[in-house]
């Protein structure tokens, strides 16, 4: 036979539930507060990343790719490429380097091909590549 | 007429004295005794460390007095008060530079009370407390490095809040928690403001309350070592009274801070630095802060994957775990006293752990090692 409930023994387990509840009802509120709601973002898939001509070969620049930066580089034949421009190492913004010929992160020395693979330093994966078509002398970039 | 002023601040310390009975705590002052040997020197440190921390409060609050914190006016705040606000440009680098000295000194502080073992029985609370308030500085250093919105401050916070992010079952939620979103923006440069100028002080002045008042019950902590040699002579160590004579010293290595403090901020003023741009390139020859450099370096020479794991999130793990080993130091090394085994293998961590710490920051520094 187990011990006879007591009366103080139920009185602490409901002042002790009672406490906890209040306690989650503070905490819960609190908890989803701090962490801040999805906005919801159109999804960009085509953008246009600039006018023919604008880039020297050789060169690159970043564009906006909906909320994120995207990488437009020409190469030194003259062919367009893009890649989404947040290092996959620790989500700095990469940078073409003409001396190179490759893709550069400052923040952490790390490399990319023009492929967009990962070929120098601490990036674990590739860039994320883009489609690049030029037309009416703009230059499209869209997702593949 | 001064011996009427005089009476006059009796009378008023009385009137004081009967209602707060305040007196006590120059009693306790004058009771507290400070032990004189030849590592007397580091009980300097604490008391340095606080002060820095003042220094901070007091140009932190004139610094809030202009200062704007939003994405479009966070950065032309700042140049506003290094450019047009009389002595802005003193108030901004003198919080800067006491910000870095007063981590520098707490370094030293923390290294100095771990190679005295002045965490060993029973002031375990105490390396507890200054543990977690030197992260707290160095959340204060981190989040304070954002606030004028520059290009630097702008991909470090990038970088960092990603290292949070990358944390096991945690990550996703500190990572969102701390950028206020997916990405660094205004809603993060907010959230790093109200993190830096009221969670951190909050916290900090509770986990400060409570050791000092650690400090005061237990007193300073002599090294195991000096214990040893007094019982080997028989005789008891020397001490001064904290009030007056420590705290006159005390206050001698406060003003040549202070000076230290403003012939910094006069002749290497804070750079300010270009407006952040969320769209344009890391820029060369980034880096944090020189306290988070050791970890910046340990991240960039690690290899992408080690054991089909990504080489960043070893290196996560790796500084969480010395940080926690340090935390419960007290705890492992349970009876410290010289020749102990395990005391012996303690300092070797320490000093391992120092050497790293120094290595890698210098390692930053030298040209090439970005």
């Amino acid at each position: 036979m187990g011990e006879q409930p007591t009366r103080r023994g139920f009185l602490n387990w409901f002042l002790g539930t009672s406490l906890g509840a209040m306690a989650a009802s503070v905490l819960y509120p609190l908890a989803r507060y701090v962490s801040p709601p999805d906005v919801p973002e159109a999804q960009t898939d085509r953008v246009v990343a600039g006018k023919e001509g604008d880039l020297k070969p050789n060169d690159g620049k970043i564009f906006r790719f909906g909320s994120q930066p995207g990488l437009l580089v020409r190469t030194a034949e003259g062919e367009y490429m893009a890649y989404s421009a947040a290092c996959t190492h620790l989500n700095c913004t990469v940078q073409y380097r003409g001396d190179l010929k490759q893709i550069w992160c400052a923040c952490h020395n790390g490399f990319y091909d023009l492929q967009g693979t990962n070929v120098g330093g601490p990036p674990p994966r590739p860039l994320e590549k883009f489609k690049v078509n030029v037309a009416n002398g703009e230059i499209v970039v869209s997702r593949t | 007429m001064s011996a009427e002023g005089t009476g006059s601040v009796a009378r008023l310390l009385a009137w004081l004295e009967e209602r707060a009975g305040w007196s006590f705590l120059v009693d306790l002052g004058k009771h507290k005794k400070v032990p004189l040997h030849r590592h007397t020197i580091w009980y300097y440190l604490g008391g340095m460390t606080l002060f820095l921390f003042i220094i901070q409060v007091c140009t932190g609050i004139l610094l809030l007095l202009y200062y704007r914190a939003s994405a479009g006016e966070a950065f032309e705040s700042v140049q506003f008060i290094v450019s047009r606000v009389p002595f802005g440009w003193l108030i901004r680098s003198i919080h800067s530079w006491s910000a870095n000295l007063l981590v520098f000194v707490l370094f030293i502080h923390m290294f100095s009370v771990f190679f005295l073992k002045a965490y060993r029985r029973p002031r375990e609370i105490t390396w507890i407390t200054g543990t977690l308030l030197l992260f707290l500085m160095m959340g204060f250093g981190f989040s304070g490095y954002l606030l004028p919105w520059n290009k630097l401050a702008f991909f470090a916070t990038q970088v960092g809040t990603e290292v949070a992010g990358a944390l096991p079952v945690v990550g996703s939620f500190a990572l969102r928690f701390l950028r206020g979103g997916d990405q660094v923006t205004g809603g993060t440069l907010t959230r790093f403001y109200g993190i830096h100028v009221a969670v951190l002080p909050a916290l900090t002045t509770a986990i400060m309350g409570l050791h000092l008042l650690m400090v005061q019950k237990h007193g300073m902590s002599e090294p195991p070592a000096i214990e040893a040699e007094q019982k080997a002579k028989g005789q008891a160590g020397r001490s001064m009274s904290f009030l007056p004579d420590f705290l006159l010293r005390d206050l001698i290595g406060w003003c040549a801070a202070l000076g230290a403090l403003a012939a910094l901020a006069a002749i290497f003023p804070w750079e300010l630095g270009e407006k952040a741009d969320p769209f344009a390139p890391a820029p060369a020859g980034i880096r944090p802060e020189w306290y988070f450099c050791w970890m910046f370096q340990t991240l960039k020479v690690l290899p992408p994957h080690v054991l089909g794991i990504e080489g960043e999130l070893w290196g996560i793990l790796g500084i969480s775990a010395g940080a926690l080993i340090w935390l419960l130091v007290p705890f492992l090394d349970r009876v410290p006293a010289p020749g102990n085994r395990l005391t012996r293998f303690f300092s070797v961590f320490g000093w391992v752990a120092l050497a790293y710490m120094a290595v890698m920051t210098v390692w930053v520094y030298l040209p090439g090692g970005r």
